[in-house]
């Protein structure tokens, strides 16, 4: 039994928006398997929720007029990662969202949900850092789009304008940044199953067309610092660069300059900062296989 | 045909397959209150005042009781045979609620509504001003000179120290050339993780309280809730329906006096306690943490000369259980591997950390993981083998122990490693892998262990039941020895079958459900003891029950009584074999006989007076990811002499379980505390690493059926021993595939990056290098 004031179910995307401006105080909800969490432990209780989850609009994965795919917020992690254009575009993406939780979760957890929410261990919010994702608000004035970077504010807070009646609508990751790109996810967990990452390392790499040379390396970190983070140093470190196991080294290395984890009984900040550097290095590794580049 | 040795489908698989198997909270009348209790968020404080005006005016509350209300009679938790011996009793020394906070989740106050929201809102509601006092939370801290006391008449907060001496241990070690092998061995406090969490619900009845509680030991619980409430035990019936699991934790009065009480403070009316998992794992039992120091003595040919083992267990903030825990840790030293020259100490202490009870396996995966870290450390001293070492050292054939009067009847140690070491390749595979260099190495380790079967001579031993010819044939069954899961009850119908002469064991009508006002007095499960005390009485009961079956045959049919027997569920003239009548035949003619009717029962008691040793081991293949920090359990297998199986297809289930906790346990489980404030940090699922289905690699068990001699059915422990071997056969296996002996469990990626680190496998500080 929750503690929960009220529910209004939205109808459609407009409806929510309505909902959201009738009711400042409520709470989104969509699989509810962060929010109805949080009210148990009584962090939320007594409040007024809005549903989207019955928002079919909202589901599924496309391809926009521009060729860039569009995940709605609704969609499952299960959904996301057996999608065919998630898995021909992104498929690291589907990989990352395939280790959140338990299968329980994964089906009534949402993108959405877990971008919303604001934290840093997200399974899929370093790989959408390193994706250059852009979120889609819709409230009382339209569509607004601001790159994920952006989103996230700080720990627990994102840019979404309640007073605008915004909701999250899609999550786009553009073309100029799935083209030719291949990543590779490391979950860092001290369990293989119901875990929540210790740390999370997403690497991609577009080769160029000899496969000599990486010519664009973007790695994003989850846990490494209070919202998701991108590590630039390592990244000035690759791109560019010929690929060799030496690169791999000093790419993992750089790291540190960027990344600034926390020491908390969770884990250590030396600990975080160790298996930073070998979770960068083995996801560049990795990253640079799957673009059928050679790191010997 | 035997009844037993068989792998039959569980008596009671189609019901909960089904979901029909009817739990404590599946039975909760309507109406019933709820009843949420305020936990301190103080580890150690006296309260002051509870304002409870905010939470009694919330719509729906009935009624808010404090630690200021509740009767001042001390009452001890234990679920421990009830001792004639006032020296040997249980300590009493909690209150329903408690004024003097010990620990951070003590509790202090109920609210009691009529719904689980107003319940919740209530204990929000609730202002609680405390004097703070200093706490303690370490087991050696807490024993210094001027550490905060927990309880009055315990210096230095020592509950109780005992010792064991054998030899001159003071003496043995001037002997020149001996190699000296010492360490500090550390395990963690966790928690069982029952599937079910604990609840209850009680109600007046007829001037008597009912409890019907998720709990392993009914009739314990019935005096327990007595003491508690200052009633005649038999003022109190409890019930024990199905349950999800209690490893020990229900072995233990819980909230049961707790939800009596309440029910008496609001006219009798039925209300019920469900414990949150929050609450499981701080407001309930824990493992005991156990400090060993070990001193080892070797000679140059491989024996052990003189050996210290010290013990510092972890009570916790009350006594429940107590020294009873590291007392069968200290005792399992000298048996495990004998030696002329022994000194063992324990202590058991008080501190402000969540009460530690009983735990499958009460001491021994403790003792177990300092015993045998130290004896592979040993073996590596003496750079020998450390399969060998252990054969040359451990507990021989014909081993007695005079306490206990057990007798290791037959090379049972050593014909389980043999067979584990067969089934892992162990001799190939040290060898193999010890050429491993890289990053990622492998390993094998191993651990053995004994594990005495119940509680015999400590405690009462004894087991009751009742068995009624029904008047298809068929035979109901009662006693009180419970199934929490187990499959208890499987075995049961299996020996009753058997010892009837039944036609098969779904001929036996199990009534899993005790009632304390119906059920023969029984102890419950725990001590490993089910089968093996059951099966005393079952084949003494089953002797009376024939005997009555036979009579009654005998002077209906003329047959004489010695040429009678009954065979699969038939009575038959022994001279011939032939068909005399059905049971169902004979209980139809008994019953419904116009001059001599008959209903055929029979019950009795048996007291049991002997122990059994049972024995097994542990090898484990790990591979070892040296920068991440990681181990994978590659493979694992226990090997257990448990005499002969009642229920193959049980007796794996059992051991697969107990691995299951021992991964655990070797690797991730642990229950943190904040130093600061001695707030419990990790009290949930997601934060306590539990190991899931995906950390388990195959479980391979596999058995050596001695039979027991002084079992009626050859058997013996197999509850808790799963439980004992497993954690330290990883560290051992992680010893071998890294050079790195780790000390303390579970051995996470925290552990191993500070233990790599000290060892230089991994760099110090990458920053350095910039």
């Amino acid at each position: 039994m929750f503690d929960i004031k009220a529910i209004y179910e939205a109808q459609s995307v407009g409806d929510a928006v309505r909902l959201r401006l009738e009711h400042p105080e409520a709470q989104i909800i969509a699989g509810g398997s962060d929010v109805l969490v949080q009210v148990r432990e009584g962090k939320r209780a007594g409040r007024e929720l809005i549903s989207i989850y019955g928002l079919d609009e909202l589901r599924g994965v496309s391809l926009d007029g521009e060729e860039n795919l569009r995940i709605g917020s609704l969609t499952s992690f299960s959904h996301i990662t057996r999608d065919p254009l998630v898995q021909k575009y992104c498929g690291v993406l589907g990989e990352a969202v395939d280790q959140v939780g338990s299968p329980q979760i994964r089906n009534i957890g949402t993108i959405g949900g877990n971008t919303c929410n604001g934290v840093t261990s997200a399974d899929s919010a370093s790989t959408l850092h390193a994706w250059e994702a852009i979120v889609e608000l819709t409230g009382k004035n339209g569509v607004r789009r601001v790159p994920i970077h952006d989103f996230y504010i700080k720990a627990g807070t994102v840019d979404i304008r309640g007073e605008e009646g915004e909701l999250q609508t899609a999550i786009l990751i553009p073309r100029a940044s799935y083209e030719n790109t291949f990543g590779h996810y490391i979950k860092y967990g001290m369990r293989n199953a119901m875990e929540i990452a210790t740390l999370g390392c997403s690497v991609n790499v577009r080769l160029s067309p000899d496969k000599r040379r990486i010519e664009r390396c973007r790695i994003a970190y989850g846990v490494a610092g209070p919202v998701p983070m991108r590590a630039p140093s390592a990244e000035a470190a690759a791109s560019g660069a010929e690929p060799s196991l030496a690169l791999a080294e000093d790419f993992s290395r750089a790291v540190l300059r960027d990344i600034h984890p926390r020491d908390s009984w969770r884990a250590a900040k030396d600990f975080r900062e160790h298996i930073a550097v070998e979770m960068a290095k083995r996801a560049l590794i990795e990253s640079v296989r799957k673009a059928g580049g050679d790191m010997a | 045909m035997s009844k037993v040795g068989k792998s039959e489908v569980r008596v009671d698989a189609f019901d909960k397959a089904t979901g029909r198997t009817k739990y404590y909270e599946d039975r909760i009348p309507p109406g019933a209150l709820y009843v949420r209790i305020k936990h301190a968020e103080k580890a150690h404080a006296v309260v002051r005042s509870i304002d409870t005006s905010a939470a009694a005016a919330i719509p729906g509350v009935v009624k808010v009781l404090t630690c200021f209300d509740v009767p001042d009679i001390p009452f001890p938790t234990a679920g421990h045979p009830w001792s004639l011996d006032p020296g040997h009793q249980d300590v009493a020394d909690r209150h329903l609620l408690n004024r003097h906070v010990r620990y951070w989740g003590d509790d202090i106050a109920v609210v009691i509504a009529e719904n689980e929201i107003a319940a919740k809102q209530g204990v929000r509601a609730l202002t609680v001003e405390y004097d703070e006092l200093p706490f303690v939370l370490d087991v050696q801290e807490a024993m210094k000179d001027g550490a905060p006391q927990l309880h009055e008449g315990f210096p230095n907060n020592i509950l109780k120290h005992t010792d064991m001496r054998k030899g001159d241990y003071a003496a043995a070690i001037l002997e020149p050339g001996l190699i000296k092998v010492e360490g500090w061995y550390e395990t963690p406090t966790v928690q069982h993780c029952h599937i079910e969490n604990h609840g209850c619900y009680a109600y007046e009845e007829g001037g008597r309280v009912v409890v019907v509680s998720s709990t392993q030991i009914p009739h314990i619980i019935r005096r327990v809730v007595g003491q508690a409430l200052g009633r005649p035990w038999a003022d109190i019936e409890v019930v024990k329906p199905y349950i999800g699991g209690g490893f020990g934790n229900k072995q233990d009065a819980l909230y049961e006096p707790l939800c009596a009480w309440c029910s008496t403070q609001v006219g009798g009316r039925c209300v019920r306690i469900d414990c949150s998992r929050e609450e499981t794992f701080v407001s309930n039992r824990v493992r005991h943490a156990i400090r060993f120091h070990i001193v080892s003595w070797l000679k140059r040919d491989g024996t052990i000369a003189a050996r210290k083992v010290e013990c510092f267990s972890n009570q916790g903030a009350y006594a429940s259980h107590g020294h009873s825990i590291v007392a069968k840790a200290m005792g399992s030293f000298p048996q495990h591997y004998p030696c002329e020259n022994m000194e063992c100490d324990s202590w058991t202490v008080f501190t402000n950390r969540p009460a530690a009870g009983a735990m499958r396996g009460y001491g021994m995966p403790q003792a177990s993981f300092a015993d045998e870290s130290n004896i592979e450390d040993c073996a590596a001293a003496l750079g020998m083998d450390p399969y060998e070492f252990r054969k040359k050292n451990v507990m021989p054939q014909g081993f007695h122990d005079a306490f206990s009067g057990n007798t290791n009847y037959y090379d049972s140690f050593r014909e389980c490693m043999e067979k584990g070491a067969a089934y892992i390749d162990y001799e190939r595979k040290m060898a193999e892998y010890a050429k491993d260099t890289g990053p990622i190495r492998r390993g094998v380790g191993m651990a053995t262990f004994w594990y005495n079967t119940a509680v015999y001579p400590i405690s009462l031993e004894t087991s009751s039941n009742r068995m009624l010819l029904n008047l298809d044939g068929t035979v109901t069954f009662q006693c009180g020895e419970t199934e929490i899961g187990q499959g208890a009850d499987t075995a049961y119908a299996q020996m009753v079958a058997e010892a009837v002469g039944l036609r098969s064991y779904r001929d036996v009508r199990v009534k899993s459900c005790q009632d304390t006002d119906i059920t023969p007095t029984g102890l419950g499960a725990y001590a490993s003891r089910q089968t093996y005390v059951a099966g005393f009485s079952i084949r003494q009961t089953a002797d009376i029950l024939r005997e009555k079956i036979l009579t009654s045959a005998a002077e209906r049919t003329g047959h004489p009584l010695g040429d009678l027997d009954i065979v699969d569920g038939c009575i038959v003239r022994r001279s011939d074999d032939s068909p005399v009548m059905t049971l169902s035949e004979l209980a139809m003619t008994a019953q419904y006989d116009p001059v001599h009717s008959e209903h055929i029962t029979a019950e009795s008691t048996f007291t049991i007076r002997s122990n059994a040793y049972s024995f097994g081991c542990t090898f484990a293949e790990v591979e070892v990811d040296i920068p991440m920090c990681k181990v994978k359990l590659v493979d694992i297998v226990n090997v257990h002499d448990c005499g002969k199986l009642i229920n193959p297809a049980l007796a794996r289930a059992q051991v697969h379980g107990g691995m299951s906790m021992a991964i655990g346990y070797g690797l991730s489980e642990q229950l943190l505390f904040d130093e600061k404030t001695g707030r419990p940090l990790n009290n949930n699922l997601l934060d306590y690493k539990l190991s899931t289905f995906m950390d388990h690699p195959h479980l391979e068990a596999q058995f050596i059926e001695n039979p027991e001699p002084t079992s009626p059915f050859g058997t013996k422990a197999l509850g808790e021993p799963p439980a004992c071997s497993g954690a330290p056969a990883i560290r051992n296996a992680i010893f071998h595939a890294t050079g790195v002996a780790i000390d303390r469990n579970p051995i996470n990626p925290h552990v191993l990056f500070e233990e790599f680190t000290k060892a230089g496998l991994i760099r110090d500080s990458w920053r350095e290098e910039d």
